[in-house]
């Protein structure tokens, strides 16, 4: 699967709102919103690197193949 | 909007969001397992999942494997009788660090001992999670519990080097931050023919955390990836700057014989005698 085929998702009614995900994107491509929910900013930033979806605990925010959804 | 496909290949997403505080860091170590099982291409009808009792342990609630979710301190006991019964499955088995180390800790060193075929997984927080923030095997010294509001006196088992001296033949220590070489570690510990013990570092935010002040979820993750050192780099540090240094990576890989191929050939082998 290519890089470019990516798409950042989200499953929003799981994210708890830690800032995990936020704090060690290395583009700074998310924020957590007034819900206290996560919320993608700068989708033009992200780099596909999957660290999101790595250390979400909640299974919240993850990469996969635009077609796919 | 669905979850992942791996998360709807693995879990029971009825289940889910899982009861887990925000920021704890059970989950990651959760799906790190997901991913060493889906990389490794494991067959979910041969796969067991063991847990004892903690916040670590209803992990396997969300599981969608064969599940067990025995008795405090005991999964290692259930998970021998498992695998004694039918040799070709993957049985792993997650535990807290009470779970593992206090109340199970017998269960711990024999196991490793036997050599037996299992994965231990120690989702490791330093502290009772479940029941309010008791102090436990692992909880370092000084630090703050609610059964050691002066700090504890004790001094804290090493898990990798407790299960090396009782004899595991693999060993890894990896963290909730470095998920990466977590996977890797989870990989080859279920891949390793004989007892294997992964210690995963974990957060505890809400107990391990408020107690010792030691902030968010975020700056405990932060002090994760500030603290822990590869064991390979660690050994090249100058003395000065292993200061409030950590180390995880892979200790051990040995091989030895392994309790149930032994017990299985010393029946075939009397078996084959009654016959002549
Ligand atoms: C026989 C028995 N003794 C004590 C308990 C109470 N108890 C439940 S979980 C737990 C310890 C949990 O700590 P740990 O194993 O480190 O897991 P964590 O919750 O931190 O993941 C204890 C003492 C119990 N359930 N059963
Ligand atoms: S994939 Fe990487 S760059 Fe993109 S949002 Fe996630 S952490 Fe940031
Ligand atoms: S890591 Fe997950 S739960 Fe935490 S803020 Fe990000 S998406 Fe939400
Ligand atoms: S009490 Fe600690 S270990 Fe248990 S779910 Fe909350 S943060 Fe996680």
């Amino acid at each position: 699967m290519k890089r470019e085929d990516l798409q950042l998702l989200q499953k929003r009614e799981w994210c708890k709102g830690c800032g995990i995900c936020v704090a060690f994107c290395p583009t700074k491509v998310l924020i957590i919103d007034t819900d206290d929910k996560v919320t993608i900013a700068n989708e033009d930033a992200c780099i596909k690197c999957r660290q999101c979806e790595q250390r979400c605990p909640d299974y919240a925010i993850f990469l996969e193949e635009a077609s796919d959804v | 909007m669905r979850s992942s496909q791996l998360v709807e290949k693995y879990f029971r997403t009825k289940n889910l969001p899982h009861i887990w505080c925000p920021g704890c860091s059970l989950g990651i170590a959760t799906r790190s397992l997901v991913v060493a099982i889906d990389e490794l291409g494991l067959d979910k009808n041969k796969t067991v999942i063991v847990s004892g009792i903690g916040c670590s342990s209803r992990a396997v609630g969300y599981l969608d494997f064969n599940t067990i979710h025995t008795t405090h301190g005991r999964a290692l006991a259930f998970a021998t009788g498992v695998k004694l019964a039918n040799p070709e499955l993957h049985v792993i088995v997650i535990s807290g660090d009470g779970d593992a180390s206090a109340i199970g800790g017998n269960h711990l060193i024999h196991a490793a001992r036997r050599n037996i075929d299992l994965t231990l997984l120690i989702f490791n927080n330093n502290i009772y999670g479940m029941t309010g923030g008791q102090f436990s095997p692992t909880t370092p010294h000084a630090a703050l519990g609610t059964t050691a509001p002066f700090g504890v006196v004790e001094q804290p088992f090493d898990l990798v080097k407790l299960a090396e001296g009782a004899g595991a033949t693999y060993v890894a220590r990896g963290t909730a931050f470095h998920v990466n070489p977590l996977v890797k570690y989870y990989k080859n510990a279920i891949e390793h023919k004989g007892f294997s013990m992964v210690e995963t570092i974990c957060i505890c935010p809400t107990y391990y955390g408020r107690q010792n002040k030691s902030g968010t979820a975020v700056q405990m993750m932060h002090w994760l990836k500030d603290s822990f050192v590869l064991n390979t780099a660690y050994d090249k540090m100058p003395e000065e700057k292993r200061q409030g240094k950590h180390v995880y990576g892979e200790f051990v890989k040995k091989d030895l014989p392994e309790y149930v191929e032994e017990y299985v050939g010393i029946i075939e082998r009397l078996k084959g005698e009654e016959d002549a």
